[in-house]
């Protein structure tokens, strides 16, 4: 499983209710369902991954996110998750908005841009960066709205989003001590537990 | 005729009639003393009887689904693009049946079978039916064969509605529910559609208030503008476009008013092709079983209640071109079940072919629908008798 995953499995609890925003291939859902006995479901885009899900026997909805969840009702889940991909959203802003509505708690992991490799890139080669864990180009990149650590936990302080756990992972997806110390500058992907 | 009978197919097939004694009770307040079911099956059913999947047809659908009735056969039947050895409907792991549902035309009891009472065709006087009664025949179908729990119960337009009241009425009686372009209830404007081609068959002077059979007569142009209203429904506009255009017949314009556009010609030769082969009778009754299905409105018009109790997995699709039943429609149910918190997949296939896309194998959608029934497949309990 892959390790940003493994870590938010931890966060989710037995027999609760989860809806996976971007749910992929299904992995952690399948996962959640046969340790956790949660009743999942999964909103993806992309076709294959929705039939690798159906093949799964995971409960997929096929739905573009960046049209809104307004059909899910208030507090209807007790945990959303959305992995790796808020920074493909066209209003990152309005799903964590939306995400908080749905779920009584969400779970949100991104790349950080903050990350030194990302700064050196830009500082020392003068272009936007791209490494083996963002390997686009600026104008075929489905990351459109890239941020840092703190500019997502500013983004907490202004919407009144209570954040309950963070943990920030290099790219093996390990904590070592000096993420911990420098978390925006050594941390590669950031994995939040938010609440309203 | 076929030149061979293809691999895949569920080869030469024939019909069985199968003759119900017990008296069934209608929504309408009226009863079916007796009553005969056509239907059609394919595969094996296994010892257990676990392994059946029934097909439920849509407005002018019937009993046969795949295979070919003779070696002279110019088609086969209307989904055997999806039902047959290796198919998504794998009829190597499943038995399937498909039937013609009651107040049909090809061969179950309908407007055109002698009414015990009279000695004459019911005609008009056939009752009207509804989903939730073709349900309770399907249901008496099942005991028939001795399956207590379906498989899956898989239905496209008003074929999926019936597979949704079968959640809905007989929970424990399904594993699988496959639900493809179909719509929790009408719209105003599905039944304003079907109101005008109610219209064109009840004003045509040929259909007599229903009694035509005696006159040795059929409202042919009343069933045949019913149809090309319909047909004109069930495709799109872009695939209007594609297929005809403005292509005109004789290249150029005539001015009078015969047909000229090549979809003038081709609505005709629809509409005629199917006055001929069905029944003015069952084309109202089967308009009104859509118009009356509408299973919230027993739960306070809340469909996340009406479906509280279904147990059952479901799958749901549909086509992005579909007006009839738009993906919006499909939605609906999706959502309902979700806030039931019920078992759903949903997917939505890129087709230009309108509502009739259900019909047409197109990749995605078979990738989809075969996904699904592996797991319906996976799902067959597997009993000792089979292992060994």
């Amino acid at each position: 499983m892959r390790a940003d995953l493994d870590i938010i499995q931890d966060w989710v609890a037995p027999n609760s209710k989860v809806l996976d925003l971007g749910c992929g291939d299904g992995e952690l859902l399948s996962y959640l369902q046969q340790e956790k006995n949660i009743t999942g479901y999964g909103v993806e885009f992309d076709h294959d991954n929705i039939t690798t899900c159906i093949e799964k026997g995971i409960n997929v909805v096929e739905k573009n996110i960046d049209e809104g969840l307004a059909s899910i009702q208030d507090s209807s889940f007790d945990t959303v998750i959305m992995t790796q991909a808020l920074q493909v959203m066209y209003h990152p802003d309005q799903i964590v908005d939306e995400m908080l509505r749905i779920g009584k708690e969400c779970i949100v992991t991104f790349p950080n841009f903050g990350h030194w490799r990302a700064r050196g890139y830009l500082a020392f080669r003068g272009r936007m960066p791209v490494s083996k864990f963002l390997p686009y180009t600026w104008y075929n990149t489905p990351n459109i709205h890239f941020c840092t650590f703190k500019d997502f936990e500013q983004l907490c302080v202004e919407r009144n989003i209570h954040i309950l756990e963070r943990t920030v992972v290099d790219n093996e997806h390990k904590h070592h001590w000096s993420i911990r110390l420098w978390p925006n500058m050594l941390g590669e992907v950031a994995i939040y537990r938010i609440t309203r | 005729m076929p030149q061979s009978i293809p691999e895949d197919s569920v080869g030469i097939v024939t019909p069985q009639t199968i003759h119900f004694d017990q008296p069934l009770a209608l929504a309408c307040g009226r009863q079916l003393d007796n009553y005969d079911l056509i239907i059609e099956t394919y595969g094996t059913l296994n010892a257990d009887a676990s392994n059946a999947v029934l097909v439920c047809h849509a407005l002018s659908g019937n009993h046969h689904l795949a295979g070919y009735h003779s070696a002279e056969d110019k088609k086969p039947g209307w989904w055997d693009s999806a039902i047959g050895p290796g198919k998504p409907i794998d009829t190597d792991k499943l038995f399937v049946i498909g039937l013609n549902n009651l107040g049909g035309c090809h061969g179950s009891t309908g407007p055109q079978s002698t009414n015990p009472k009279t000695a004459k065709p019911f005609g008009p006087d056939f009752p009207i039916m509804t989903v939730a009664d073709w349900v309770e025949s399907q249901a008496r179908l099942a005991d028939h064969f001795g399956i207590q729990q379906w498989a899956a119960i898989v239905g496209g337009s008003l074929g999926g509605m019936q597979a949704l009241q079968w959640a809905i009425d007989y929970p424990e009686r399904l594993r699988h529910c496959m639900i493809i372009a179909a719509a929790p209830k009408l719209s105003a404007q599905n039944i304003a559609f079907n109101e005008v081609a109610r219209q064109a068959i009840s004003r045509d002077p040929d259909f007599n208030d229903g009694h035509f059979y005696e006159n040795g007569k059929v409202p042919k142009t009343g069933l045949m503008l019913a149809r090309m209203l319909g047909h004109i429904t069930y495709l799109s506009d872009d695939g209007m476009r594609e297929k005809f255009g403005r292509e005109l017949r004789e290249g150029k314009i005539s001015y009078d008013f015969n047909p000229q556009f090549e979809i003038e010609s081709y609505l005709r030769y629809q509409g005629e092709q199917f006055s001929k082969a069905f029944d003015a009778n069952t084309y109202l009754l089967m308009t009104k079983a859509l118009d009356y299905f509408d299973p919230a409105a027993d739960a306070d018009h809340s469909l996340a209640a009406a479906v509280r109790n279904v147990l059952c997995k479901f799958m749901v699709i549909s086509f992005t071109t579909d007006w009839r039943f738009s993906p919006e429609r499909s939605r609906e149910i999706v959502d309902a079940l979700v806030t039931a918190e019920k078992r759903v997949s949903y997917a939505e296939i890129d087709s230009h072919n309108g509502h009739d896309a259900f019909l047409i194998p197109n990749p995605r959608y078979m990738d989809i629908f075969s996904a699904y029934m592996k797991q319906v497949i996976a799902d067959i309990p597997q009993t000792d008798k089979e292992n060994n």
